[in-house]
């Protein structure tokens, strides 16, 4: 704001110099009356040429991720949390080495503005790891390169990969991303609560595949305190799960091809009224998620210490986060299981892939088959179980997508740990693997996402019925599809 | 920043008015040797080491204005007729853009919840700052202190405010609703339930109105004693000063923060994107009643990469909050003394 015109300082008017008070250069010249102003305006002169030199910094304030450097190789989306990174970078940098290339890890999450941004300005990083579930997004954009040519190059045999994994990344018979995780589902279970209330802790007594029976028991395991709801009786995961109950009902959210939103499909309905109908049981979804934010889930005061929660889907990762932290809880787990008794494994993870623009695509190629290789997934296993087990906490197997070394990594570097619940945890984990499903790649990516689960909010919050929240999430879903496949063959 | 020319016509003054008529009488006496006159000083003046220096110190400014605000203004304004993922060449595609923005439920959705929040927010947020503002005011030497205590939460980032928000207000363990069970109120889901999750970005909006208090507070300084002590002698009330006196006085900088309060919440998106849309699982549990209209544009341009639609969007709000303001000023102007106004 201005100040008030009476409140400003006057300046007094500089005195005049006359010719004989005038400074005198060294050379004895004396200085004119041009040099003299220049002399007298130099700090105002100097302080404006700074703050202009300073604007292209200041104003221009994003994140570069790219080093025009050309020895310098730059990544996106990745961090070095643990020693199954930091190994598998220390690979990484040695097999650039010999290229001449300095590897630069930009830690942090993936940002999908960073990305565009990044991406639009022809400044992306060499290689980026992200959802694999956005990949198609954006290879339908062309913000990815397909991997084909490397993959040809480098030698890779993506039999040697999860096959869902590959899937999801692939679009048009192309792949453009190789995967660098493998979550899966697995059923867990408070074995003390289920005995306190005469259960077995086991995948038959929390039997998924039927549903009358999943909804008795979530009224029997959850607990009140007046109107406040202490402990959640059976978790369903929505929105995040909602793909892997719409398949435990014989169901799918899309086509095999990607081009086809089948939400309001009925199975799809029936799973969403099941599932959220577990919610409303336990007095509606404001009580649910309250409590379930309030969980200290990487905590040693979590769920299970707490007994907050009888049973619930959950990635494989959170065994791991149990071994470490409370390894002493009464740990039960099982399959989820579809109608038909069968056990469903919905799988997710990130992917390593090339954005359009990359300085160095030869290098990223490399890169990605050093990181996702055999040899580095074991030495980082072996390393990360070393570090786990200095710390007294149980190791809990890796699970990489690359089939090869999760059966090396399965066979000889995790062995049995005592603790009977985390054993047979892990045992399930490595062996549902071989039921993993994806959903499969579209060209909508993040859209299609965010269409069928903010129709499950909808529905959770009691803002629309099953039927109605995913007719809307059908005709939003099948618009985004239709726009994007625009320019596919 | 508007330099007069050397061959501009001087303007015609409003009739009526004694001195701006004998200025407009004598403006036709004008030579073309005045206008030489100037055209020559005005040349002169950018010799000035004064003028050169002014400039110098106003051309971050300058840059900045054209480069950062109204060179990407135009820009969005190209791009808003155009169809462009950020990757791609643009391609134009006419008024395609506007005419979907008819069709998108959540821009309704989201103009709605950002009306909403903004009516609740403006007058919550002035009330409350004037109350702050008055009891600062009566707290003598200690004024200081708490003007500087009031305004430290404005320098908090609002990110930090948005998850803020989940925690102060989860219907579980969170303090408000613990407060509220003290008293034997059973606190709402205000993260959850949709009809609490404005009042609940407003209360915590409430957080950062130090800046407000601050304006007030130097309103309320400026207000003449002696007003106050004639309306005494009349035997008025502390309410009846309060609404004869404190008001119209203050009426500028009432207006002032309207505006500015008004705008604000107009385009209000951090901390709404942080709690339900910011990270992947914030997106997974967003709500519908939190799409505030900024938080739409940002999620079509950088989440679904439309960027030219997102254009569109952005120069709808653009018009919605020149009209609101425009609306507002002609409202406001019978309600606001400016000293030295004849009224």
């Amino acid at each position: 704001m201005a100040a008030p015109p009476g409140r400003t300082r006057r300046r007094t008017p500089p005195e005049r110099t006359d010719r004989r008070s005038r400074p005198r250069l060294r050379s004895g010249r004396p200085t004119g009356p041009r040099s003299g102003r220049f002399r007298a305006a130099r700090p105002a002169v100097a302080a404006a040429a700074a703050l202009l030199g300073l604007l292209p910094l200041t104003a221009c304030g994003g994140v570069s991720v790219a080093d025009n450097r050309s020895g310098t190789f730059t990544t996106m989306g990745f961090g070095l949390g643990d020693a199954i990174a930091t190994s598998r970078i220390d690979d990484a940098r040695k097999a650039l080495a010999p290229r001449g290339m300095d590897l630069q890890i930009n830690e942090g999450a993936f940002d999908e503005q960073q990305f565009l941004s990044a991406v639009a300005a022809g400044d992306p990083p060499d290689v980026v790891n992200m959802d694999r579930s956005l990949i198609g997004g954006y290879a339908a954009r062309g913000a990815l390169l397909p991997l084909t040519d490397c993959l040809r190059k480098e030698h890779i045999d993506l039999g040697d990969y999860q096959r869902s994994a590959i899937a999801e990344a692939t679009l048009d018979g192309a792949v453009y991303g190789m995967p660098d995780s493998f979550d899966s589902r697995i059923l867990l279970m408070d074995a003390s609560l289920l005995k306190k209330a005469g259960h077995d802790a086991t995948d038959s007594d929390v039997d998924t595949s039927d549903w009358k029976q999943l909804r008795k028991l979530n009224l029997e395991l959850k607990q009140q305190k007046g109107n406040k709801l202490t402990r959640l009786g059976f978790d369903p995961k929505i929105p995040e799960f909602f793909p892997m109950w719409a398949r435990a009902n014989g169901g799918s959210l899309i086509s095999d091809d990607g081009r086809t939103a089948k939400l309001n499909s009925p199975r799809v309905v029936e799973a969403l009224e099941m599932t959220s109908g577990l919610i409303r049981a336990q007095g509606g979804w404001g009580k649910f998620k309250a409590l379930r934010d309030s969980f200290d889930q990487f905590g040693k005061a979590n769920q299970f210490t707490k007994h907050q929660v009888g049973a619930y889907p959950m990635e494989d990762w959170y065994v791991a986060v149990l071994g470490d932290t409370s390894p002493q809880v009464q740990l039960g787990s099982g399959y989820i299981k579809d109608r038909k008794g069968k056990p469903v494994n919905y799988v997710s993870g990130t992917g390593w892939a090339v954005p359009k623009g990359s300085r160095h695509p030869e290098e990223a190629c490399t890169f990605i088959k050093t990181m996702t290789s055999t040899r580095a997934w074991v030495k980082a296993a072996e390393a990360k179980a070393k570090d786990v087990r200095g710390r007294d906490a149980v190791y809990t197997g890796d699970y990489t997508g690359n089939l090869e070394a999760d059966k090396i990594i399965e066979s000889k570097v995790w062995k049995p740990s005592g603790n009977k619940a985390f054993d047979k945890a892990t045992r399930q984990l490595y062996d549902i693997q071989a039921e993993g499903f994806a959903i499969p790649a579209n060209a909508a990516g993040s859209e299609f996402k965010q269409a069928w689960q903010d129709a499950c909010n909808r529905v959770l919050s009691g803002e629309q019925t099953p039927r109605q929240a995913l007719d809307q999430a059908q005709r939003e879903a099948q618009s985004a599809l239709d726009i994007a496949d625009q320019g596919r063959k | 920043m508007t330099v007069p020319s050397p061959t501009t016509e001087p303007a015609p003054a409003p009739a009526g008015t004694g001195t701006d008529a004998d200025a407009n009488a004598a403006a036709p006496l004008r030579t073309a040797p005045d206008r030489r006159e100037r055209a020559l000083r005005w040349r002169a003046s950018w010799r000035r080491r004064e003028t050169l220096a002014a400039y110098g110190f106003l051309s971050p400014w300058i840059f900045g204005f054209v480069v950062l605000t109204a060179g990407p203004m135009i820009a969005t304004l190209w791009l808003s007729f155009t169809s462009y993922d950020g990757i791609s060449e643009p391609q134009n595609v006419g008024f395609e853009n506007y005419r979907q923005l008819f069709e998108d439920p959540s821009v309704a959705k989201s103009l709605m919840n950002t009306l909403v929040f903004t009516a609740l927010r403006v007058p919550l947020s002035m009330a409350a700052a004037l109350a702050m503002a008055m009891l600062l005011l009566r707290v003598g030497r200690a004024t200081g202190f708490f003007r500087t205590l009031f305004y430290l939460p404005v320098m908090t980032p609002s990110v930090a405010v948005g998850i803020l928000f989940l925690l102060l207000f989860n219907g579980n363990v969170g303090l408000i609703n613990t407060v509220l069970g003290f008293v034997g109120i059973d606190g709402p889901s205000w993260t959850t339930d949709g009809d609490w999750i404005k009042p609940g970005l407003v209360l915590t909006s409430l957080w950062s109105v130090g800046s407000t208090v601050i304006i007030y507070l130097a309103a309320l300084k400026n207000v003449p004693q002696d007003l106050y002590e004639a309306a005494e002698i009349d035997g008025v009330s502390r309410w009846q000063a309060f609404v004869h006196v404190t008001l119209p006085q203050i009426s500028g900088a009432l207006f002032f923060t309207l505006i500015v309060n008004t705008i604000a919440s107009l385009q209000t998106f951090t901390e709404a994107y942080t709690a339900f849309f910011g990270s992947a699982n914030a997106q997974t549990y967003s709500n519908d009643a939190a799409l505030f209209y900024v938080v739409h544009l940002f999620q079509q341009a950088f989440q679904y990469m439309h960027l030219g639609y997102a254009s569109a969007l952005a120069w709808v709000l653009f018009l919605v909050i020149l009209v609101i303001t425009l609306i507002q000023a002609r409202f406001s102007k019978r309600f606001i003394y400016y000293e030295g106004d004849e009224r």
